[in-house]
């Protein structure tokens, strides 16, 4: 039993330990330059070096720099579900307000980067496959994704009680995990339009090394980006809790009074 | 057992139920979310000439006869799965990766003669990417003829850089 009281607690302890409101303003505050200028760098350099140095592809020719912004639109898009989804666990077993703060400010920069995902691949589509868009899983799975997002962002804001929202939206977060598998292993389940991965855990990726190296800096910088736009947006909307919470305090209406 | 176990357990048991369904379901219409059929699956149970199906295959090398009706081309290929083919008539302008060895997606209806009208092609490209020198040189090593297929396994030619490719194809002789 993995889940025994112990490891509950445990894991409950952890979390209000590292992730508490007051201790995460600090973090961020230390975290966030190491966030902001690393991702800077990192994506210039990547989207600078995919688009104008690294060769163009043997068939797709110059198409596939496409690809420098599209791949890592796409890898974040499920991870950005994916931090949602933990923050619904964290939120409706250990009540964590962090992690409620956390999934108000992961939706939008998480719909945005689908919709980049979904705009790029569409892009990329019509010179190279002949159209805008098709029905294949790949595709309709990171639709429904686009969509979850917008589910989640509607309806964490959608009740007068902010906690009946964050309850409803950890739910959905958790529900539409299951979109995450689907979406990642659609193109081996089902025959799709689109490519299987190129960037595999059990075989040589099968891509050039002198493209891989830029989308893999242009990868990294776009998470740090993520990540750093995040923590940013998280910190704002944990001392905007507190000025509220100051603002609404007794003693304050006792002296307006 | 305390609340938190105890919601723990019931988020697991939510989540692993909804997980099961939604597999049943994607198993059960797994039929209708595959993109497109084989040409052996066309040749084995030909569908209703008024239905409309996608086909999706390989075109057959030295089988693409291209002409002009007026101002349209006229292009006709056959698409094989490697075990069955299916010859494909379309009219109109192929897409720019269309080529022999090319994985295509066809549109269109199969007539009683078990051929194939097209209305629309895609063409479809695989997940290897490569610079064209690269591309070249193992043409010219007589590793990889596109015509026929995938290209031989990635770590033979994922670290060449298209300065190595370039000398390689500068001192080989030329094999065809």
């Amino acid at each position: 039993m993995s889940a025994s009281p112990t490891f509950v607690a445990r894991t409950g302890n952890f979390f209000h330990r590292y992730a508490n409101p007051g201790q995460f303003l600090k973090l961020g505050a230390r975290l966030q330059p190491w966030l902001t200028w690393p991702a800077i760098l990192l994506t210039l350099t990547g989207l600078g070096w995919g688009l104008f140095f690294s060769p163009a592809d043997w068939q797709q020719g110059d198409s596939v720099r496409i690809m420098y912004v599209h791949v890592p639109a796409a890898m974040l898009a499920s991870a950005g579900y994916a931090g949602l989804a933990i923050c619904g666990l964290l939120s409706l077993v250990w009540r964590h307000p962090l992690a409620d703060l956390a999934a108000v400010e992961i939706g939008p920069v998480g719909a945005s980067i689908t919709a980049l995902c979904l705009a790029t691949g569409s892009l990329w589509g019509k010179p190279m496959w002949g159209t805008w868009w098709v029905w294949d899983a790949r595709l309709t799975s990171v639709l429904v994704l686009f969509f979850l997002y917008l589910g989640h962002i509607a309806l964490i804001r959608a009740f007068d009680d902010p906690q009946r929202g964050y309850k409803a939206a950890a739910i959905l977060a958790l529900a539409g995990a299951v979109d995450l598998p689907i979406i990642k292993f659609s193109v081996q389940w089902w025959n799709t339009l689109h490519q299987p991965d190129s960037i595999t855990l059990t075989g040589a990726p099968t891509m050039s090394s002198s493209m891989l190296w830029p989308l893999a800096l242009s990868a990294l910088g776009m998470g740090l980006g993520f990540a750093a736009i995040v923590v940013a947006r998280t910190r704002a909307a944990v001392m905007e809790s507190r000025i509220r919470a100051l603002l609404s305090s007794p003693r304050r209406r006792g002296n307006a009074a | 057992m305390t609340r938190k176990t105890r919601r723990l357990w019931l988020v697991i048991a939510c989540v692993a139920c909804l997980g099961t369904a939604a597999a049943l379901i994607l198993r059960a219409f797994s039929s209708d979310i595959v993109f497109f059929v084989t040409p052996s699956q066309v040749m084995a149970s030909p569908p209703p000439k008024d239905r409309t199906v996608k086909l999706g295959g390989m075109v057959v090398a030295g089988s693409v006869h291209r002409e002009r009706r007026g101002e349209t081309p006229v292009a006709t290929f056959n698409v094989t799965d490697g075990q069955a083919a299916v010859t494909v008539h379309y009219e109109g302008i192929l897409p720019d990766l269309f080529r022999e060895g090319q994985s295509v997606v066809a549109i269109g209806t199969v007539q009683p003669s078990h051929d194939f009208t097209a209305t629309e092609v895609l063409a479809k490209h695989d997940e290897t990417y490569m610079p064209k020198e690269v591309a070249e040189a193992l043409k010219k090593a007589g590793k990889w003829d596109p015509r026929f297929g995938p290209p031989p396994s990635a770590d033979s030619w994922n670290k060449m850089t298209v300065q190595d490719a370039r000398k390689n194809t500068a001192t080989q002789p030329a094999s065809n």
